[in-house]
């Protein structure tokens, strides 16, 4: 059958399952639109490159099937850089379709010309250009191997113009056999003795602890997470990217490590004997000071990125496995294993966990919304299994905190990179993937207008996602920092509560659009909005820009320096 | 212009070095993403040589000598073995590698000097390319540590123009390829 590289580009993209395709078009990706027409695969047009990014990472996350995009050259893939170096450091597999310009202009600074593959080298897990349509079926299905295959990541495909208007015989390869990876050898399996020292470092420890990073969440390993953490009374902390790999409601559970995670979580680390990473990376922003990380723990580093181990912190046992494979080995192995007696490690944590929970004043009846009140309430609010993405800033570290996440998969937010703007795109995209859950964006005044664009998308593909402001009228997150640590010397961080008008603004977007600005409406204002299902809505909540995320460990210290909430504070 | 003696290979002391031995598929792009890898993660690129290594030209083989200070090697190794189109990467120290690199020098002869000259060339093996009444182009290919103590005896001419290729160097055949995980326990300087 000829085809031509366009229609064989979108075929190839049919045989790899591809539901949907958030994009733009232009001059470059053209031919390429045209058999969109007669495909099955349904196209969302975004109004901004970096929305189709944003929606297709929320598509991953939300789903864990690789999120596609697809858009033109020059400025329309560099649209897109900021999700791909998103979804890089979060490990989401994304495939990213990018026009480019025919292969005879290329270098010759050709309208819309951009060398992307050459700009996103660092920020891809591969990048291919393609110079004869006939490469086109075999190197997506190389594409969406290596997006999903190992450590995950996005990858990118960059088609110049000519490629997709030649013609070429259609075929499709059968296995990874024709594929052309001579370097590309994932590993599989686990070392069963590794498992087995595992699991007596374990027995031996008098504090252990599982330190469980967004690895398990890849590999779908809550389950067996579950089993091994019961099965040897294990306390657990779930990172930033882990937030739903273990029930929040569990008692095990001990929170958020990190900058603004749990006191217990935190110091729990910081007591250890051993620590057990599960498809953790060490990021700065769990470890504070490297120095002064887990002193007295023991380290057993599971990852299958070889090189995380030793990258930070030199693991006593490193095991090169998927979390899926490891933890169900870790799982059955603990089965016939003798737990050991961990009651005064429990009773030491317990003693944390009583003296410094999480907390903030509530409000008194008086004055703006308190942040964490708002989202205690949207919680409470919204039905089980309630999808939420978050923006970056203190919003986000009070969504991540005061939700109760019980399940995988139901927590979108922008961890390694911290790119403002990602909430209203990525609960799109999680929408899109998951039309069955309702979906709310908590998000931030100034990362609502970096990307609120797409909620046009998502009024006129008929797309219902939630948008909650938490409107402080402040770049929140950097006014705290320049509170605590800048003498109060407020620099370029002041936004305005009412300049944009929100209401007005998500009503100008087919959005149902609310203000709320007194407690006693809080309630009424998100039943509201669960209730509505035919149209996004936004609501505007006016909170308190005095209110600060505790607790904190300030950048670049040890985690023992951790400050936590001024009514805990020791007289 | 008084070449610098270079402070590559020296073989006493703390390793200073690592020389990485890497097969490559052959395709456009591939050295600037090892190039950018090294640049992205901070690994100091001593001296980098490339060619393809068989007829087919499938693949191409680099060889780096990168500074052992600025990363463990098992990070250098396991780094460089996430890139896609890296097929295989040998890590190879001094007691099993054969090193070469190759020399091109003009310098500025008196003819005085001239018998002095060739004679120094001679006892390094070194081989006269190009000649004139006044200046001579020479040729060596050797150990590096060969060339090093070649330049600083060249130094007592006129040195008109000096090129070093950088080294190239194969693992001895006893050595099997190092696999990235089994870099690790060699590593002096993981923490
Ligand atoms: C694209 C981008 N630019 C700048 C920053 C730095 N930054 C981190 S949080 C923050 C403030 C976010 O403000 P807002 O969305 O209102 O959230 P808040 O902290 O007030 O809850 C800024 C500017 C960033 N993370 N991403
Ligand atoms: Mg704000």
């Amino acid at each position: 059958m000829e085809l031509t590289g366009a229609q064989a580009l979108i075929k190839a993209l049919e045989h790899q399952g591809t539901e949907v395709i958030f994009g733009l078009p232009g001059g470059a990706i053209l031919p390429v639109y045209d058999p969109i027409i007669d495909s099955s695969i349904r196209h969302i047009l975004v109004r901004h490159e970096q929305g189709a990014g944003h929606m297709a990472e929320g598509y991953a996350l939300a789903t864990g099937r690789p999120g596609v995009a697809m858009v033109t050259s020059g400025p329309g893939a560099t649209n897109i850089v900021t999700p791909l170096a998103n979804a890089y450091m979060d490990s989401t597999p994304l495939v990213v379709v990018t026009g480019q310009v025919a292969t005879g202009s290329i270098g010759t600074d050709a309208f819309q010309e951009c060398d992307i593959t050459g700009v996103t080298s660092g920020i891809t897990k591969h990048n291919w250009l393609v110079t004869d349509a006939k490469d086109l079926p075999r190197i997506v299905a190389e594409a969406f191997h290596v997006a999903t295959t190992g450590r995950p990541g996005p990858v990118l495909i960059d088609v110049p113009k000519d490629v997709s208007q030649s013609m070429m015989e259609w075929y499709w390869p059968e296995g990874t056999d024709d594929l052309d990876l001579p370097g590309y050898h994932p590993p599989v399996g686990v070392d069963e003795a590794a498992i087995a020292e595992a699991i007596s470092m374990l027995l031996a420890a008098e504090r252990p602890l599982l330190y469980v990073g967004g690895g398990v969440i890849q590999g779908g390993a809550s389950a067996d997470l579950r089993a091994l953490a019961e099965r040897l009374n294990l306390p657990v902390v779930t990172t930033l990217m882990a937030r739903g790999a273990f029930p929040d409601s569990h008692a095990q559970h001990l929170g958020m490590p990190g900058m603004h995670g749990t006191y217990t979580a935190v110091t729990a680390l910081q007591r250890a004997d051993l620590v057990v990473s599960l498809g953790a990376r060490f990021d700065d922003r769990v470890t504070g000071k490297v120095d002064g990380f887990a002193p007295l723990a023991k380290i057993i580093h599971v990852d299958i990125d070889r090189a995380e181990h030793g990258k930070v912190r030199h693991p006593d046992l490193a095991i090169v496995a998927d979390c899926k494979v490891a933890v169900a080995a870790l799982a059955s192995a603990a089965g016939s294993a003798t737990p050991s007696d961990l009651s005064a490690w429990w009773s030491e944590l317990r003693g944390y966990q009583a003296r410094y929970p999480l907390t903030y004043e509530p409000h008194d009846g008086h004055g703006l919304l308190k942040p964490q009140q708002v989202v205690e309430t949207l919680r409470d609010l919204s039905p089980a299994g309630t999808i939420v993405a978050s923006g970056v800033g203190q919003h986000q570290m009070w969504a991540s905190q005061f939700w109760n996440f019980e399940e995988p998969r139901t927590w979108i937010n922008s961890g390694g990179a911290g790119t403002m703007g990602f909430a209203v795109p990525s609960a799109i995209g999680a929408k899109v993937g998951r039309p069955d859950r309702t979906v709310w964006a908590i998000d931030g005044d100034g990362c609502f207008q970096m990307t609120a664009q797409e909620l046009v998308t998502a009024r006129a593909e008929g797309i219902p996602v939630k948008i909650a402001i938490l409107n402080n009228a402040y770049l929140g997150m950097v006014r705290q920092w320049q509170e605590m640590f800048y003498d109060e010397r407020y620099s370029e961080v002041y936004l305005s509560p009412d300049l944009p008008n929100y209401v007005m603004w998500a009503e100008a977007m087919g959005c149902v659009g609310i203000r709320v600005d007194d407690q006693r409406d809080v309630e009424a204002a998100i039943e509201q909005a669960n209730a509505i299902d035919d149209r996004p809505v936004v609501i505007d909540f006016r909170t308190d820009a005095s209110e600060k995320v505790f607790p904190m460990v300030p950048a670049g210290l040890s985690n023992d320096a951790i400050m936590v909430h001024p009514s805990q504070e020791q007289r | 212009m008084t070449p610098e003696p270079i402070e590559l290979p020296s073989s006493q002391g703390e390793l200073r070095h690592h020389v990485l031995s890497v097969l490559v598929e052959n395709k456009a792009g591939v050295l600037s993403r090892v190039a950018g890898l090294f640049s992205r993660r901070g690994f100091n690129i001593f001296s980098l040589a490339v060619a393809p290594t068989d007829p087919s030209r499938r693949f191409s083989r680099i060889t780096i000598v990168v500074d052992a200070a600025s990363a463990p090697l098992s990070q250098i190794v396991n780094q460089l073995d996430k890139l896609i189109n890296v097929v295989e990467i040998s890590h190879v120290n001094e007691q099993s590698v054969v090193e070469r690199e190759l020399l091109l020098a003009t310098i500025g002869v008196a003819f005085d000097q001239m018998a002095g000259a060739l004679a120094l060339c001679a006892s390094f093996g070194a081989e006269v390319l190009d000649a004139t009444a006044s200046e001579v182009t020479v040729t060596l290919a050797a150990h590096p540590d060969q060339i090093n103590a070649f330049c600083e005896l060249l130094a007592a001419y006129r040195v008109d123009q000096l090129h070093r290729t950088g080294l190239v160097a194969l693992p001895r055949l006893t050595t099997p390829p190092v696999s990235p995980a089994s870099a690790e326990p060699t590593d002096p300087h993981s923490n």
